[in-house]
């Protein structure tokens, strides 16, 4: 157990580092010369601050040696200096990533929990009317752009209906502690998640769906079944365990667009987390904040590739730590 | 041939997908040429409700213009922009997964490698860092959600071919001398097809989506009307003018959902083996 977290550790550094050179190298197919950029966004381009700023960064030095003092930065938690925002980078993506890990992981169980659930319904209920409802469901919920999906959210429930909170994390100047504070920020935080969570449940739904009617023709659950076990023992500890192996690993390659989605949610509603701030820094052409919450994300689903495959371990019967 | 298109018309979600597809590429190909109305042009005063004039049944946005030509207008850059950056991610992503396949060895581990360095990376949020940085054009746009995309075609086309490899025709060709290049393009290719065009049908869909999440953001080729855009633009009115995002976000929807049933329409039709075991 613990060489194989190791195993996965030391591999996700080499991606994370070659990340990291990948970002430099993005860094300097930005237009304009870093320099001159930087201090057109300080607000100051003569000559003599744009020479400062390139002694200041190493921008004389050749590139081998910039490149090391970039990697250098990033392993120190250094993420370069927003000029616009008049802040280091890693103070504004640090004051902000609560707030995203919050909408994410919601978003995540929510997705998960219903789309495991509906999809284990349409299984068992194959080819009746449910299965079909929750098939076409499904199947419109999968082509819905998030962006559009959370416009409507707030057309129907804060427009219309006036249920809930269309914007913000909390609300403003209500200054609420405690108990009624979390409630505010939970009032807030259910469109967002729901909007985010919608595409993977509906995701999840067609894969545990399909993945429970593979998995019943398959012999271990004839001979569970010639073992006189009851019908909802095997649907739960041999057909869905087996069956949530596959949604396990989609989990796992849906990180990325988990964060992705995230930066559209946290836009539209105004959420302030790293994905806001990335449209933020995409609004002003900030791309030292740009790159630096790229390289965030990326290690976000890098962690949470570790988590997936661990649970992946854990899950499948087949798999056993040898210890 | 015919043996495809019977099974491919025998399956229902392939056949309502088709008719979505050739609808809208009807309206991106003719469409422009019916309602020459130029999407830019104000034609009405602002905020003009839908199904008021039949001069604009869908009505007007905030600067006055026709909601409905912008539509026909958007097909043209949503499809084409679907078709094309698949396209390069096949062009890329093919002969990746192939070599991989085919050479094995220190070939298959330095491609493979390389290929799920890419598929780390979270796409969307890559797509806009290269599509910022390469300055928003149509070109840039394609290139990035080309770039995204291709890592599950190379994985794809690798698992084929390493097990087609080992078939006795494959071994025959290279028994009688045929080159390798030979082998992987007329032997092995052509039988590793199917499952890459229901991969790439499904790949326009999601190529379709992230154009449309790229311009919604801002990110939208600045001469080109796209659906995305036309969302992005009507976002901030939503309250006075609800539908100048609710129907761009709907054709979005349909052809998207055309796209994924096609994909499921070719599965069955191609996979029939694979799409009876499911039932």
């Amino acid at each position: 157990m613990l060489s194989f977290v190791a195993q996965r550790v030391v591999k996700g550094v080499i991606v994370l580092l070659a990340i990291v050179v990948l970002n430099f190298f993005l860094i300097r197919l930005a237009p304009g010369d870093p320099a001159a950029v930087m201090a057109g966004e300080a607000g100051a381009s003569d000559q003599i601050f744009v020479k400062q700023l390139r002694e200041k960064f190493g921008l004389d030095k050749p590139l081998p040696e910039q490149l090391f003092i970039y990697v250098k930065g990033v392993v120190t938690l250094d993420l370069g200096f927003s000029f616009r925002q008049q802040a280091p980078v890693a103070k504004l993506i640090g004051e902000r990533l609560p707030a995203t890990l919050l909408l994410t992981l919601t978003a995540f169980a929510i997705s998960l929990i219903a789309g495991v659930l509906f999809g284990t319904f349409a299984a068992r209920f194959a080819g009746t009317f449910l299965d079909t409802a929750i098939t076409v469901f499904a199947l419109i919920f999968y082509a819905m752009p998030i962006f559009w999906v959370a416009l409507m959210g707030i057309l129907l429930f804060s427009v219309t209906m006036d249920w809930l909170p269309s914007f913000g994390y909390e609300t403003v100047g209500a200054n609420l502690t405690g108990l009624a504070h979390a409630a505010d920020v939970g009032a807030h935080l259910i469109m967002p998640a729901m909007t985010l969570g919608l595409f993977f449940m509906a995701t999840y739904t067609r894969m545990t769906r399909a993945s429970m009617l593979e998995v019943k023709r398959l012999d271990f659950v004839k001979t569970a079944r010639a073992k006189g076990l009851s019908d909802a023992v095997i649907q739960r500890r041999h057909v869905l365990r087996n069956a949530l192996l596959p949604v396990v690993t989609l989990a796992g390659v849906h990180a990325g667009t988990l964060i992705g989605g995230a930066v559209i949610t946290e836009t539209v509603f105004a959420w302030p987390g790293i994905g806001r701030l990335m449209y933020d820094a995409l609004l002003q052409r900030d791309y030292n904040l740009l790159l630096g919450v790229f390289v965030t994300c990326s290690i976000m689903v890098l962690i949470f590739n570790l988590i997936t495959d661990l649970v992946y371990r854990l899950v499948d019967p087949r798999i056993e730590f040898a210890s | 041939m015919k043996q495809f298109w019977k099974s491919m018309l025998r399956s229902p979600s392939g056949v309502i997908g088709l008719v979505i597809l050739v609808f809208a590429i009807g309206i991106a190909v003719f469409g422009p040429m019916l309602f020459p109305n130029s999407p830019w042009r104000m034609v009405q005063r602002p905020f003009l409700p839908p199904f008021t004039l039949s001069t604009v049944p869908l009505g007007t946005d905030a600067l006055g213009r026709d909601v409905f030509a912008g539509m026909i207008f958007g097909a043209r850059v949503s499809l084409l922009v679907g078709l094309v950056s698949t396209l390069v991610a096949l062009v890329v992503g093919v002969p990746i997964g192939a070599m991989a396949g085919y050479f094995g060895g220190r070939v298959d581990d330095a491609l493979m490698r390389f290929t799920e360095f890419f598929q780390t990376i979270p796409s969307f949020a890559l797509a806009i860092v290269l599509v910022a940085i390469l300055q928003p054009s149509i070109y840039s746009i394609v290139a990035s959600i080309a770039v995204v995309s291709w890592p599950p075609v190379a994985r794809l086309v690798r698992g084929e071919v390493l097990s087609l490899r080992t078939r006795e025709y494959v071994q025959a060709a290279v028994v009688t001398g045929q080159s390798n290049t030979w082998i992987i393009l007329r032997e092995i290719l052509p039988n590793a097809l199917s499952p890459v065009i229901v991969l790439a049908s499904l790949m326009v869909a999601t190529a379709i989506l992230l154009e449309s999440s790229l311009a919604f953001l801002g990110l939208g080729d600045p001469n080109l009307i796209s659906w995305g855009y036309m969302v992005g633009a009507g976002r901030t009115v939503i309250r006075q003018a609800w539908w100048i995002t609710v129907f761009p976000g709907v054709a979005i929807l349909i052809s998207v959902l055309g796209l994924n049933l096609i994909g499921e329409g070719l599965n069955d039709a191609l996979n029939p083996r694979l799409s009876r075991e499911g039932r």
